[in-house]
């Protein structure tokens, strides 16, 4: 049985890196949702301009490989700036989760069909309030199995940060196969970490989809 | 008023030399019209003469190429703030009903005068069910619309618009995307609107209906308005050969 007890003892050590990756996960995805909703609009305004801007930093992002974008800000921008590993880590995955957030809103948004917005603008709603009380909570139902997968490969993308030396899930695997040269042993076990997060973040996912799918069209 | 420009006081809509275009496609230009207060205009006209087009410039859903129009005596504009103000007191009921499928019933109805008129809930919410009550669903305040039928979807558009207190209520089409059964239901509810008195702007194919409830009756026909006067004139002696062809048309099936 030396795979529980390998998996008891580095228990400690793991669970501290535990909290460092769903730190990392918490505050990437939250700023993810708010920056992506900015992008979403702006990738949907009136003005050209604006749109291609927005378009623009999607197809960047969606282009390159997250690990070039961390070692980018970490690395790269060492020289200018030195931002902690950790930021560093909330800031690249921000930047790159909020590409995909914001094509995943967009898409929610252009799925309302226009008879809603007419009806909502034909109350006397602003534009802004057609947006709050009668697009938004349509595109969010629609979009909820989409944004919950986004955000599972959210987590398991925390995983990256180990290379610009996070002290996350991944990293301390590395670090403890290495130490102890079992390298099966421990990155089985970090994976059945991620695992177990994000079977919790599925449920959770879909716990909410029943919530909101009272209503069918 | 068998022109319907001519009559004593104000009219509540009053349009002069309305144009709309598509692009390169002119829907109608020239065109004048007045509706009165309690006055029930029935428009109709073959498919594609622009019948919804210019319904939906009386609310600003769709923007006008020239002409004016002046609603309660005011020139409707295009600014946001103008725009939202006037449209509180204009009703527009849609062919697809456009029923908010994530709210209840009672939700949509109470929706626009809790939130956009901001009063306060209790007493919209009181309202609402007397006029879901008055559209014959009362029963069914606590449901989505998913479960209901065509016909209570459409009076239940109405009950929303009717929350609003509107001072004009256009319908567009509303019984055409109806089973042929449940028509009447909501052509009842137009009906007893219209004996209350509200003013009514309607497109619609439901001729029986025109007839027995319409004031003046506006073929849109050729880019413009082709005739227009009381239904005995419009439905039964037309004077134009145009409203000649379009009827024979209609009643051919
Ligand atoms: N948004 C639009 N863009 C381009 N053309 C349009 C648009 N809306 C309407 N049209 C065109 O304008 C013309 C008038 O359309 P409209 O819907 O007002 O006709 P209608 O009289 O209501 O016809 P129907 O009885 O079929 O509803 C049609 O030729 C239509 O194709
Ligand atoms: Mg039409």
């Amino acid at each position: 049985m030396e795979w529980f007890s390998d998996f008891v003892d580095t228990a400690p050590t793991f669970l501290q890196a535990l909290w460092i990756t769903l730190q990392l996960a918490l505050w990437s995805i939250v700023l993810a949702a708010v920056l992506g909703g900015v992008l979403a609009f702006l990738r949907l305004s009136r003005f050209q301009a604006v749109r291609m801007l927005a378009a623009g930093y999607i197809s960047l992002i969606r282009g390159t490989p997250l690990v070039t974008q961390l070692f980018i800000i970490y690395f790269g921008l060492a020289s200018i700036i030195t931002i902690e590993a950790f930021w560093a880590g909330v800031i690249g995955l921000t930047a790159h989760n909020a590409a995909y957030v914001a094509e995943i809103y967009r898409s929610g948004i252009q799925s309302v069909p226009t008879g809603q917005i007419e009806a909502g603008r034909s109350l006397g709603m602003s534009k802004w309030t057609t947006l709050r009380l009668v697009i938004s909570p349509q595109a969010l139902r629609t979009v909820l199995p989409s944004l919950g997968n986004q955000f599972i490969i959210a987590v398991k993308d925390t995983s990256v940060a180990a290379f610009i030396t996070v002290a996350e899930l991944f990293r301390t695997a590395q670090i403890v196969a290495a130490e102890k040269f079992r390298p099966l042993e421990f990155y089985v076990i970090v994976g059945v970490y991620y695992l177990v997060i994000v079977l919790l973040l599925s449920g959770a996912v879909r716990a909410l989809e029943q919530r909101l799918g009272r209503y069918n069209v | 008023m068998p022109d319907g420009t001519s009559a004593t006081g104000e009219p509540l809509v009053r349009i002069r030399g309305a144009a709309k275009r598509f692009g390169a496609l002119t829907v109608f230009e020239n065109v004048d019209l007045d509706v009165h207060e309690s006055e029930v205009v029935v428009l109709i006209g073959p498919s594609g003469a622009g019948k919804s087009t210019l319904l939906r410039c009386v609310n600003g859903l769709e923007r006008l190429d020239g002409g004016t129009i002046d609603i309660g005596g005011e020139r409707l504009g295009y600014r946001e703030s103008a725009l939202n103000r006037m449209r509180r007191h204009v009703g527009m009921v849609f062919q697809n009903f456009n029923l908010f499928p994530h709210m209840t019933v009672l939700g949509n109805v109470t929706c626009a005068p809790a939130k956009v008129a901001r009063r306060p809930y209790r007493e919209v919410e009181e309202e609402a069910r007397g006029l879901l009550d008055k559209v014959g669903l009362a029963d069914k305040c606590d449901v989505y619309p998913s479960s209901l039928s065509g016909g209570q979807r459409q009076r239940v558009a109405i009950a929303r618009a009717l929350a609003m207190h509107p001072r004009l209520m256009l319908f567009d089409e509303p019984t055409s995307a109806l089973d042929p059964e449940l028509v009447g239901e909501v052509l009842d509810v137009m009906r007893a609107l219209a004996a209350e008195g509200m003013t009514m702007m309607i497109v619609t194919h439901e001729m029986r209906f025109a007839r027995r409830v319409a004031d003046r009756v506006v073929l849109v026909a050729d880019g413009g308005i082709a005739e227009q006067g009381p239904p005995e004139t419009v439905l039964d002696a037309p004077r134009t050969a145009r409203a000649r062809d379009f009827l024979r048309a209609v009643l051919e099936h």
